[in-house]
């Protein structure tokens, strides 16, 4: 037997996967409260006591962990257009597995300059122009970014021409600034992942150690990656394969949360009808969304608010009264399980679904039809996943639902609403261990295993 | 290459994809770097593409009668975005009916076009006018 030990250190939970990679399976997996404030070991420490417990004490041959404890990867993007070196900023942030505060186009004002200060960012990604395009923005942005007092770094990722001028104005401030290729080297070409990478060094070397997760390296060969980044790249393996192993081709993954939902697809989303004109920026393959005010717990409220209380109403079947009074409850104590409140148990069953529908809604591309003077003509924006065999879902809320298919089901198609390009027909597998980050994490050592262990535990509903 | 950007599109609701097909070649062919956003585009796509590439001159097709209406504005907007004195082109069937082309073209000059193109004008004639404005013959 050859064990790993997968640690993800949450926001609320520190959870441990132990995996034996000789016989490719999960040997156990436990769970205890993050203790980022006092000593991060705390919690480890606990979590691994409930793991002995279940499975005796075992030698591990490797500790590999993500974490999203302290807030995450908190990072802001600038651009200049919104839809365009902006739009192509956030999805490199979300990528590489952040927290996007917020995103700024054009010139950035004294206010909003302000506004970066204050929400205290990791990284900032500066991007704007295509190669050879606009210059101006981008220097002026320079500028005042290099003003900003506070402890993060910068990557920029702009038009070309500028880089070694915005550099030299960016390093100036004392901050650590990396430079690396146009997120939109092309009008309309997407090109996320250098930034990514390069996301992802500065969170490996600077963000763990100012985390006070460094703590924790004398025991661990180290924090890979944010945990969203894990999850995703455990999507992508299961989708694409590795060596002889095969993928399970398009997919995409659930994952619901307290405080957010987040949707990961691995598919190119082109269009699947004839005579569909495509609009906008080119979708990345591997693409994730992150909606904040998605949660069942700290979100709660403000998913009720963007889905209508009558929506929650039908699906609950409980009336408006029942619904204000568990949303009261669940705001008063975030951290309140149903177990035996029957009351909050549907409820949660009708925030899990709305989460889900709501939060795959935005994810995945639309179709407008045009009436012209030449007749109809479709237009699409964004993914058409219609086609998409493959729904998978994670998250507490998901897992331990009481009706997790009808939950994901949210996810399909609805005749109602033909604009939302959904999954037609998929099929649906639940993570009922909760091993996808921690998956995601022995992907990067032993990608063959963990696609396996996916194949195995993932479970068919 | 003569290190000019064109923003190159069909507007409105309009689909006709094959004079601007041939127009993306032969601009391409010319020396100028060409960002062609197809058919369907509305002015603000045409706006953002501009500032996004620092573009030199937009140049705006129409063929299905409709270009008076989708073209309004055009100007106002991109002093709005910041693009002062960029060059606009447009040209096509621009308007529905034997309007004169003198009559079209006035029109077209007042909403802020800086030249306008009768229908079968070829892209020689174009290329010619734009490398003269741009200062690069």
């Amino acid at each position: 037997m050859k064990a790993v030990l997968l640690i993800d250190f949450g926001s609320t939970y520190t959870k441990l996967t132990a995996a034996d990679i000789d016989n490719e399976v999960i040997l156990g997996t436990a769970k205890a409260f993050t203790t980022i404030s006092t000593d991060i070991n705390e919690g480890l420490e606990n979590a691994l006591k409930d793991l002995e417990k279940q499975i005796g004490r075992i030698n591990y041959t490797a500790r590999y962990a993500c974490s999203s404890a302290a807030g995450g990867l908190r990072m802001a993007a600038v651009g200049l257009v919104p839809d365009l070196t902006a739009e192509a900023a956030k999805r490199a942030a979300l990528s590489a597995g952040a927290k996007v505060l917020k995103v700024y186009s054009y010139d950035l004002s004294l206010n909003e300059a302000r506004e970066i200060e204050e929400a205290e960012p990791d990284i900032l990604l500066l991007t704007g122009g295509t190669d050879g395009g606009n210059k101006e923005v981008i220097l002026h942005n320079a500028r005042i970014i290099s003003d900003i007092s506070g402890d993060f770094s910068i990557v920029v990722a702009g038009n070309k021409s500028a880089a070694d001028e915005v550099f030299s104005i960016l390093s100036k401030s004392g901050k650590e600034v990396r430079v690396c290729e146009n997120v939109m080297p092309e009008f309309n070409t997407l090109n996320i992942e250098p930034a990514r990478e390069a996301i992802r060094e500065i969170f490996l070397k600077r963000i763990i150690h100012a985390k006070g997760l460094t703590k924790v390296k004398s025991l661990i060969e180290g924090i890979l990656m944010p945990t969203p980044s894990a999850v995703l790249n455990a999507a992508h393996r299961l989708s694409a394969g590795f060596g002889d192993e095969k993928g399970i081709g398009e997919l995409m993954v659930v994952d619901a949360g307290g405080a957010t939902t987040d949707v990961h697809s691995i598919a190119d989303g082109l269009p699947t009808q004839s005579g569909v004109i495509y609009k906008g920026l080119p979708e990345p393959f591997v693409k994730r969304t992150v909606e904040g005010d998605l949660g069942v717990r700290y979100s709660a409220s403000a998913l009720v608010e963007a889905a209508g209380i009558k929506q929650v109403e039908k699906l609950t079947n409980l009336p408006v009264a029942d619904i204000e009074c568990c949303l009261k409850v669940i705001k008063e104590s975030p951290e309140i399980l149903p177990c035996d409140n029957e009351k909050l148990s549907k409820l949660d069953f009708g925030l899990a679904s709305l989460a889900v529908r709501l939060a795959v809604e935005r994810h995945v591309g639309t179709i407008e039809t045009f009436y012209t003077p030449l007749g109809a003509s479709y237009i699409q924006t964004g993914k058409d996943l219609t086609g998409l065999k493959t729904v998978i879902g994670t998250g507490g809320p998901v897992i331990n639902s009481s009706n997790p298919l009808k939950v994901l089901s949210q996810a399909l198609y609805d005749e109602a609403n033909p604009a939302l390009l959904k999954p037609k027909q998929a099929e649906f597998l639940l993570d009922t261990k909760y091993i996808m980050a921690a998956m995601g994490l022995l992907c990067e050592h032993h990608p063959e295993v963990g696609i396996r262990i996916m194949k195995k535990e993932l479970m068919k509903l | 290459m003569l290190n000019k950007t064109l923003v190159l599109g069909v507007i409105g609701a309009d689909v006709h994809a094959i004079g601007n097909k041939i127009l993306d070649y032969a601009l391409t062919e010319a020396g100028f770097k060409v960002i062609n956003l197809g058919v369907m585009v509305s002015q603000e796509e045409f706006i953002n593409a501009a500032i996004e590439t620092d573009a030199d001159a937009i140049l705006v097709s129409s063929l299905y009668g409709h270009g008076e209406l989708d073209c309004r504005g055009l100007r106002e907007k991109c002093d709005e975005a910041g693009l002062k004195d960029i060059l606009l082109y447009v040209g096509g069937n621009l308007v529905v009916g034997k309007t004169p082309f003198e009559e079209v073209e006035k029109k077209f000059k007042e909403m802020g076009f800086n030249r306008v193109y009768p229908p079968g004008t070829l892209p020689d004639t174009a290329i010619a006018d734009i490398k003269k404005d741009l200062g690069v013959e």
